[in-house]
């Protein structure tokens, strides 16, 4: 994947926040689901965001990536604001989702799910499409776009499922998918709401496996997870989320030994 | 359905499908014209007419398909954005109740004035469920529709030109259907010389005892038979592009299809637009073609018998669009009369008022008063067989005949780059 | 979940109080209008009165057949185009009944059996009328209660139960066509004639009535009517457990399921209240109007949706009170507009509704 591992290089000198989100607080009629939350991401890194079920974890990356729109706070990508922006216009800036359970288009085969995320293809405009001329350079461009998604798929090891329609797919295999069409658009950041839900072990293996190998090309990750051993083996930074605020940052290692964080732990499972 | 490594290419597939269907219809019309005792005019006025039918349908259904099988769009206000477009053109080219501009204007216009309403109904709606937004279509149709009808419209003044939508009594304008006098006579005066395309079917429908009014008509079907081929191939070049995959991402998962960057809106109300604009052309090419329509064209049901054309077909594909088209004209448009002509020729039935007249005799097991008045109910019977059509479909084929939504969306073969380049006889061991 | 922002973000929400404060702008100044129209004597107390009763009898009727339509929407999950026709059906069905009894040695058995099909007997000679006829009336008000309910089940069974789980579109799509279906069934039966079967109502006249010499003794039939079973459903669905049932179904079907409410004894309970009173609806419209059609109950269908939309789906003191705002609508709006633009009011008022405020006045159920 040639493209994808130029892209992130220069964003490679870690330590400074790719991702900054301040003040973060989202309602839905009298529920607070975010209150108050603030966190950072570094560059190049792998986060970890838990918490308990009912944190604000989703509605946190909902709210960065303009699923919803949040009641106050700021949230900063790449040195830009981008609070209430239209997800398309965040993904433009090239911040990426994935989501808890997998969105994959189901009546789409696997290769056109991954076909369709690619950025700025020429054939999205209407007239293009149907223009005699102009759809020349269409088709050109789709042959491009062609033997990248089968490099994808390939990296994936999705290959031999290409033309499955994306919705007989097992859980495991979509998570896979939706990984692979959120790479396609190329983002500097991936922020991935539980990868590993439902995935069995050797696929988990593989996944981590490919995470780590986008992380070395210069990827950013922030990744929600329930599966501690991932997060503690796998996270540089881990940030708990406790009642829609951030109780603890830190290291995976400070994280475990913190006494909120157990707390809070064994506190929801009463 | 058409997997990739199929070396007839989708059109080809569609064509034959279409030609094939096109084929036995006629087949079975013309058994049913020789059953009655037509002659050569009356068969091929039979055949002229279902395939008048069946091209308007499949026009309507392919812009609704754009709709709702690529992009999931239900709109059932089928009726009122055909309504915009013949209105306008009417309002355009009329001499009386309009600016009396020539006719192709009329259509451009009318073209644009659908595709306005529906921007205007696309801006706000697109962001409400399935559900809501086809309560809005369909209401907004009624509104278009009441306000046609409406006392109030029927004469204003633009700009000191007297227009006026005629109320219930509609407006005149000239006929789409003349257009093919430029073709057919000198000076495109209809009952004139014969000229140009004229000069060549006139004598030889003579020669076999076809009337010139039915060529006439002919003529203007096999018009409608180029735009369907047209509506065909824009679409599904449209299908088949990364346009067409974000159409079907649209369908699919919304969210998701954003959440990958993908301006879902900007698409949706392009989209929207485009088809409304086809719709309203539709609607000019059929009930235009007679130089004058009421409101009471443009009911509700005209939608839904298009949703049954497109469901029977099968959504989602363009080929299935035609030939639900087709399947709707023939089986359950121009059918059931034929079926009427002939148990009337062919029994001595008469016709009871009510089903109880209808019932009685049972009693003295003489059925044919029962047939009699369902025979004569004929009108009532197709709208419940088009109902019941409908829940069997959802209930047994929801995906139609043709039946998937799954026609590739993309503008290039898709198989493996290696393996494609195999194809074109460069052997090499695949890619890097 | 489709609650999420589809829209742009903050532009659309400033977009939408705009609208907002438009409509509470435009509202103020039709009232004004009202008062100004008043005071200067262009409009009288006495028109204003009669649009203002007009209203309220569409609206508590439009409300009796809302309250059917919200709860399958809510609790079946899809819109039900046929519910209209089940105002038809009803009208038809209990029409039939009150013509049997009432035409009773006076009229023929076919016109009795098909509700004039014939065109012989015409109501005014069997005095069909509430005072004339009570009996009669009010048995045919049962049994298009009771056949309506019969054939909704019937319709559920066969149609929308395969159905459950098949999503709210292909649901809409099998009900329109049993509307059709439904509708061209009674029409054949029926024929598709429009005709009179009630006879003209006697009035009565009380100074509580100042807009009018007498008022209409139907039309308080059907408002008492409609009253006496507003109550009647409000009662059932707050003190009876059927009723919590019912209302956690609306609220959230899945949690319902996994909390072991009988679900589709809920959904046959839905139906038969549903049904039933818009059987009621479709009968008593036919009281008022003194002609049935088989366009009946469609050609009111837009306007129970809008009355449904507007007080928000799933809830049915919001269809009642978007009944009334509907009903108030087409006629107070004929102060300013021709007889003949006012439905274009309310559909107006329906989709600036679901574009303003989508999940309705009272916030009803947002379902995904």
């Amino acid at each position: 994947m040639s493209e994808t591992s130029e892209a992130p290089a220069e964003q490679r000198d870690a330590g400074e926040a790719l991702l900054a989100v301040e003040n973060l607080r989202k309602t839905f009629g009298g529920i607070v689901a975010v209150d108050d939350a603030s966190f950072s991401v570094e560059r190049g890194t792998i986060t970890g965001l838990i918490g308990p079920n009912g944190a604000g974890k989703s509605t946190t990356f909902d709210c960065i990536t303009g699923v919803y729109t949040p009641d106050a706070g700021t949230v900063t990508f790449d040195g830009e604001e981008i609070t209430g922006r239209s997800p398309p216009a965040i993904a433009d800036r090239g911040l990426v989702r994935t989501f808890q359970i997998a969105r994959e288009f189901p009546e789409m085969t696997v290769l056109e799910n991954v076909l369709l995320a690619p950025k700025d293809q020429l054939g999205e405009s209407l007239w293009r499409s149907v223009a005699p001329i102009a759809r020349r350079e269409v088709v050109e461009q789709e042959e491009e776009l062609v033997e990248q998604a089968w490099e994808t798929l390939e990296f994936f090891e999705i290959d031999h499922l290409a033309r499955e329609y994306a919705g007989t797919l097992s859980g495991g295999q979509r998570k896979l998918l939706e990984l692979a069409r959120a790479l396609q658009t190329e983002p500097s950041m991936l922020l991935l709401d539980e990868p590993m839900a439902g995935v069995n072990p050797s696929l988990e293996k593989k996944l981590l496996e490919r995470v780590h190998d986008l992380q070395e090309r210069g990827y950013t990750f922030l990744i929600v997870e329930h599966d501690m051993d991932v997060i503690m083996n796998h996270c540089e930074r881990v940030i708990v989320m406790h009642q829609g605020s951030v109780l603890a940052e830190g290291e995976p290692a400070a994280i475990k030994e913190d006494e909120r964080v157990i707390e809070a732990y064994l506190g929801g499972e009463n | 359905m058409s997997e990739h490594g199929d070396s007839r290419p989708q059109w080809v597939t569609d064509a034959l499908l279409i030609g094939g269907a096109l084929l036995a219809t006629y087949a079975v019309f013309t058994v049913f014209g020789l059953v009655l005792g037509l002659d050569v005019n009356g068969i091929v006025s039979t055949l002229q007419r279902v395939t008048f039918f069946a091209a308007v349908y499949a026009l309507l259904a392919l812009a609704l398909n754009l709709h709702w099988g690529y992009t999931g769009l239900f709109n059932i206000g089928v009726a009122g954005f055909m309504a915009v477009g013949v209105y306008a053109m009417g309002l355009l080219s009329s001499a009386e109740q309009g600016f009396g501009l020539p006719l192709w204007i009329g259509v451009v216009g009318g073209m644009i004035a659908a595709a306005l309403v529906g921007l205007l109904a696309a801006l706000p709606a697109l962001r409400l469920r399935a559900d809501y937004f086809a309560i809005v279509t369909l209401g907004l149709s009624e509104i278009i529709r009441r306000a046609l009808l409406s006392s109030s419209l029927r004469e204003f003044e633009i700009g000191g030109q007297s227009l006026g939508t005629g109320g219930g009594s509609g407006i005149g304008f000239p006929a789409t259907e003349g257009v093919v006098d430029y073709v057919l006579y000198a000076g495109a005066e209809r009952g004139g010389d014969p000229a140009l395309l004229g000069s060549l079917l006139f004598p030889l429908a003579e020669t076999v005892g076809i009337q010139p009014s039915v060529v006439r008509s002919s003529v203007y079907t096999a018009l409608l038979v180029v735009f369907v081929i047209a509506f065909y191939l824009v679409l599904s070049r449209i299908g088949a592009s990364p346009f067409g995959r974000v159409l079907k991402g649209i369908r699919e998962d919304e969210v998701a299809a954003r959440s990958l960057g993908k301006h879902t809106n900007t698409a949706k109300i392009k989209v929207f637009m485009l088809g409304c604009a086809l719709m309203g052309l539709a609607g000019m090419l059929w009930q235009g073609s007679r130089g004058t329509v009421t409101p009471s064209q443009f009911m509700p049901i005209v939608t839904f018998y298009v949703f049954v054309a497109l469901i029977v077909g099968g959504s989602g594909s363009n080929a299935g669009s035609i030939v639900g088209g087709l399947v709707f004209a023939a089986a359950l448009w121009e059918g059931p009369p034929f079926v009427r002509r002939i148990i009337r020729a062919n029994m001595d039935v008469s016709t009871p008022t009510t089903i109880y007249d209808a019932l009685l005799p049972l009693a003295d097991l003489d059925v044919l008063p029962l047939v009699g008045y369902l025979v004569g109910s004929l009108d009532e019977i197709r709208f419940m067989i088009v109902g019941i059509v409908l829940v069997v479909l959802m209930l047994w084929r929801p995906d139609g005949l043709l039946g998937h939504r799954k026609e590739i969306a993309a503008a290039t073969d898709l198989s493996r780059p290696s393996r494609r380049a195999g194809r074109e006889g460069v052997e090499e061991g695949g890619d890097p | 979940m489709s609650t999420v922002d589809l829209g742009g973000g903050i532009s659309r929400l400033t977009s939408e109080r705009t609208v907002r404060a438009l409509v509470v702008v435009a509202a103020v100044v039709l009232a004004l209008d009202l008062v100004r129209r008043i005071y200067t004597g262009s409009l009288t107390l006495g028109t204003l009165g009669f649009y203002l009763w007009n209203g309220i009898v569409d609206g508590l009727v439009f409300g009796l057949a809302g309250i059917g339509l919200s709860m399958t929407y809510s609790i079946l999950r899809f819109a039900n185009f046929s519910h209209g026709d089940l105002l038809t059906t009803g009208a038809f069905s209990g029409w039939t009944v009150a013509y049997l009894i009432a035409g009773a040695g006076i009229a023929d058995t076919s016109s009795r059996l098909l509700l004039r099909a014939d065109g012989g007997a015409p109501p005014g000679q069997l005095d069909l009328q509430i005072l004339g006829e009570p009996i009669a009336i009010l048995a045919g008000l049962v049994v298009a209660a009771l056949l309506t309910v019969l054939i909704a089940l019937a319709i559920d069974r066969v149609v929308y139960r395969p159905l459950r789980d098949a999503g709210g579109i292909p649901l809409l799509i099998a009900s329109v066509g049993v509307a059709l279906a439904l509708r061209y069934f009674i029409a054949l039966v029926y024929t598709s004639q429009n005709r009179a079967v009630t006879a003209s109502s006697p009035e009565w006249s009380s100074p509580v009535f100042f807009w009018t010499e007498g008022v209409n003794v139907h039309e308080l039939t059907m408002v008492v009517s409609a009253t006496v079973l507003m109550v009647g459903i409000h009662l059932l669905l707050q003190y009876t457990k059927l009723g919590t049932s019912m209302r956690a179904m609306a609220d959230n079907r899945d949690l319902a399921l996994i909390t072991g409410i009988p679900t589709e004894r809920v959904v046959r309970a839905t139906w038969m209240i549903g049904a039933g009173l818009a059987g009621v609806a479709g009968y008593l419209i036919v009281l008022d109007r003194g002609t049935i059609t088989i366009n009946l109950g469609w050609f009111l269908l837009l306007l129970i949706f809008a009355a449904v939309i507007l007080g928000g789906i799933g809830s049915i003191y919001g269809a009642i009170v978007g009944a009334l705002i509907i009903g108030l609508t087409i006629n107070v709006s004929l102060v300013w507009i021709p007889s003949d633009m006012n439905e274009i009011a309310a559909f107006g008022l329906m989709i600036l509704v679901l574009l303003v405020r989508p999940q309705g006045l009272f916030g009803g159920v947002e379902t995904a």
